[in-house]
């Protein structure tokens, strides 16, 4: 393990792994270090499904063309502006490669179910989800002679102006040096590192729960920060989706998600309604109520709708909470009955007749009620009734390393570091300042992946 | 609610699939699941005889053992299905069988096998059992054909009669009705699905027998079984007619019909058993249901016998080792026929049968996949990370 390498890639998620196999494809001897345990390797990669990738033509698993213009457009709308022009427009070229370069790796798309066409124009979907396709990537590392090492935790960088020089590693209850030519980190966020959020959110953090994996708590992003290498993206934002309020602390995962707002009003704990409910269509609604429940009291909102409702979305891993009166759910809520009565009536009310289609903005809304439901306001008058509690469940965070498009980090004066590199969730704030869009994560991460476990093996040989 | 744990278990775990669905390109078991939205009883034994126990979905499964959602599909229901042979069974009071299987199919092989060896001595002339026989009628002179057709053709039919009942019991439970089986699209289908065993395959990469790394070597020693199987059946039915229809006596020739079946359906069934055996002892201990081993051995260790005791009674049948051959040969065919009921033979009834429901079902989904209604914007769909 001591001995000198090439590359050392410090992560084990998508983005490393391409890191890594990119590398060693180009002739470099590479070690990687996954601080998680073997089961959890690779981050939040072992919780994704899909990868964004532009192309020209309809294949067998994308139903039509997604043009780099179409893909850049997206990436405008859903940052808002907030990204490096020219790192993007330069990610979403790269991109229509790596569709096909990724299957090289060995990971499999998931064919059309029951031969047709019915994965969607953008989005191709790894077979079995990220975890197997994490799978493929470490068997074809380990095929072509990738070192990899679990319960690895580097604990100290050793840069003197701009050049990386050697790891500290506590492994097997020790430490040791880990020398390397080339470094390319590819360690994840900090969103499982409560301490760290709550440096920007306060105590309230402590109410968050965090969707994907418990070992990224951004301790290599916060070294090299620390170490002169130049920050990306606001520190204060990460992205929260409201998720059920019973999920696990860390990594529940895809299946705690949520998406019934639109079927029904949402309160507080003072049985309150805070927002409007109707206000947009999938997924952009889906991407705000993180942030609106994290504002609330206590971090907590329930959503509560009529049993009409109950199969119009995806089942759910738990089971709403279900009564046969308005004041009986609000007392297994352990919400005020005649709080939420009132609520409930007030909202019933102000609903206008309307059609009911929610998979477009329809004309159902509410009149004369503040905030306002401004579609698919339904009457709740049928029983049963239902709740889901919900908390914010933050996916990730949006501070990174600055790179350019050799994925080279940059110093704080702007000048390229002589040999180190990033991927993946550490440096995505350069493209996503804010928002997200599906797939564009690992878009990110194989993409930026790919190019700096190349130009790292490299810049080894120079 | 549940009759077992098991029960109990694989509905929690259709809870838990059915809100992530990240699976369901690996096989028929997830999309028949995303077709419902609560578990019955039937239903559960409807997917666990869906399932073909390939693993995919436990080594791609970010919430498999150590997680705390302990997410582990082929485990449960691998024992839901052997549970539920136990229910289907017929008769009933035979169910305990089931029970330590292992033990009562060695048992009654080991019966069958002596009362053939003993009886045939007790009625025969040392001389005849011990001797050399050859020519058209060779075997007869140690049992009679009359007395050999007779006792195997109802040891056959029994074991055919008790086979329908259980699957009428299973197909009654999984809440089906008798049009399902008439469809001759569905059976087509479920027959192709069988024969090229479809979903043993990880959604294509192999299965996931042994771990990380997927082979499809389970499927191959499965297929050499299978059809050797078939051949067997087959050099045994096409005897029959000759025997009736044509006057022609066994021993055939090595080149005749019967014999060029039997020597590669008993070479495939000698190599399809050792290997799935050797597969089952490399096999990952997380994907076992640890009391269906016996019973899976003793089906296994049962098939090879058969095929290794036929293939020594054609190599020996000119030798004075014919007549002890043909009473060992004998004893295990028979004690082979009459426990296919009440045994892992079992497995491939149930399948076919949830293969045709299967099959039925997809057709019947008018609405397009899950992530074909994402796609196009269809209420209820599912949506990626």
């Amino acid at each position: 393990m001591m001995r000198h390498y090439d590359v050392l890639v410090i992560g084990g998620g998508n983005a490393a792994l391409c890191a890594a196999i990119s590398a060693r494809r180009s002739g470099a001897s590479v070690l990687v270090l996954e601080a998680a345990p073997k089961f959890y390797r690779g981050g939040n990669t072992r919780h994704t499904r899909n990868m964004r990738c532009a192309h020209d033509t309809a294949t067998e698993i994308l139903t039509g063309p997604y043009t780099e213009a179409e893909f850049w457009d997206d990436l405008l709308r859903v940052t808002g502006g907030q990204t490096d022009e020219e790192l993007a427009r330069f990610m979403i070229h790269e991109s229509k490669e790596i569709l096909h370069w990724i299957v090289q790796q060995g990971v499999r798309w998931q064919p059309s179910l029951g031969g047709t066409l019915s994965l969607g124009r953008t989005n191709s979907f790894f077979l079995g989800g990220g975890r197997a396709m994490l799978n493929a990537l470490y068997r074809t590392a380990e095929d072509l002679g990738v070192d990899v090492l679990y319960d690895a935790e580097v604990v100290d960088l050793d840069i003197q102006g701009g050049k990386f020089q050697s790891a500290t590693v506590a492994y097997g209850g020790q430490r040791h040096q880990v020398h390397a030519s080339s470094l390319v980190a590819a360690a994840g966020g900090f969103e499982a590192n409560i301490a760290w959020l709550k440096q920007y959110w306060g105590d309230i953090a402590e109410n968050f729960l965090i969707r994907g994996t418990p070992y990224n708590r951004g301790s290599v992003l916060k070294m090299l920060l620390d170490k002169g290498v130049q920050e990306i993206g606001d520190p204060t934002q990460c992205h929260a989706v409201a998720i059920d309020a019973r999920a696990p602390k860390f990594d529940g995962g895809i299946i705690t998600r949520l998406d019934c707002v639109v079927f029904g009003i949402v309160v507080n704990k003072n049985a309150e309604r805070f927002y409007d409910e109707g206000e947009d269509i999938w997924p952009k609604r889906y991407a705000i109520w993180g942030r609106l429940v994290a504002a609330q009291p206590d971090q907590i909102a329930y959503i509560i709708f009529d049993g009409p409702s109950l199969e119009l979305f995806m089942p759910s891993l738990y089971p709403p909470l279900k009564a046969d009166s308005i004041g009986e759910l609000a007392d297994k809520l352990g919400l005020d009955p005649q709080a939420l009565e009132t609520t409930v009536a007030t909202f019933n009310q102000a609903v206008r007749p309307g059609t009911f289609d929610h998979t477009i903005l329809d004309d159902c809304r509410t009149e004369g009620l503040t905030p306002a439901k401004t579609h698919w306001a339904k009457r709740i008058g049928t029983a049963p009734f239902y709740a889901y509690p919900v908390r914010p469940g933050i996916t990730f965070t949006y501070l990174g390393t600055r790179v350019n498009k050799e994925a080279r980090m940059l110093m704080a004066d702007g000048s390229p570091s002589a040999n180190m590199f990033a991927a993946g969730e550490i440096m995505a704030g350069n493209v996503l300042g804010k928002g997200y869009a599906a797939g564009i994560g690992m878009t990110i991460g194989s993409v930026f992946g790919r190019i700096a476990g190349r130009e790292a093996a490299k810049n080894a040989r120079d | 609610m549940h009759a077992t744990e098991a029960l109990k278990e694989a509905d929690r775990l259709m809870t838990v699939c059915n809100s992530c669905r990240y699976c369901e390109g690996l096989c028929a078991v997830f999309p028949a699941m995303e077709m419902r939205r609560a578990f019955s009883d039937g239903d559960l034994n409807y997917l666990a005889n869906l399932c073909h126990s390939c693993g995919a979905c436990y080594t791609d499964c970010q919430f498999s053992p150590p997680h705390e959602f302990n997410v582990n599909v082929p485990q449960t229901l691998a024992k839901v299905r052997n549970d539920s042979y136990k229910v289907y069974v017929w008769p009933r009071a035979l169910a305990p069988l089931f029970e330590r299987n292992g033990l009562a199919i060695s048992l009654i092989a080991a019966l069958s096998v002596g009362t053939f060896f003993f009886g045939l001595m007790a009625i025969n002339d040392p001389a005849v059992m011990f001797g050399v026989q050859t020519g058209p009628g060779a075997f007869y002179r140690i049992m009679s054909h009359n007395a050999m057709a007779g006792v195997f053709g109802a040891a056959f039919f029994y074991a055919i009669a008790a086979l329908i009942m259980g699957f009428r019991m299973f197909w009654r439970d999984i809440g089906e009705t008798r049009e399902t089986l008439t469809s001759g699209i569905s059976v087509w289908q479920a027959m192709k699905d069988t024969m090229a065993l479809r979903y043993l395959d990880g959604g294509g990469p192999g299965c996931f027998n042994e771990g990380e790394r997927p082979n499809d070597r389970r499927r191959l020693y499965h297929h050499l079984t299978f059809y050797g199987f078939f051949l067997c059946l087959g050099a045994t039915s096409t005897a029959t007619l000759y025997h009736y229809l044509l006057g022609l006596e066994a021993p055939y020739p090595w080149y005749d019909l019967p014999v060029v079946l039997g020597t590669l359906g008993g070479i495939g069934l000698v190599i399809g058993p050792a290997g799935l055996m050797r597969a089952k002892f490399k096999r990952d201990p997380a994907l076992r249901d640890e009391n269906g081993r016996g019973m899976e051995m003793a089906f296994i260790v049962m098939l090879f016998l058969v095929s290794l005791t036929g293939l020594m009674l054609l190599v020996l049948r000119a030798t004075p080792a014919m007549g002890t051959m043909l009473a060992l040969h004998m004893g295990f065919v028979f004690g082979f026929f009459i426990t296919m009921p009440y045994g892992k033979f079992v497995h491939g009834i149930y399948r076919f049968g949830a293969l045709v429901r299967y099959a039925k079902e997809r057709r019947a989904l008018h609405e397009p996949t899950p992530s074909k209604a994402k796609a196009l914007g269809i209420p209820g769909a599912k949506a990626g990370a």
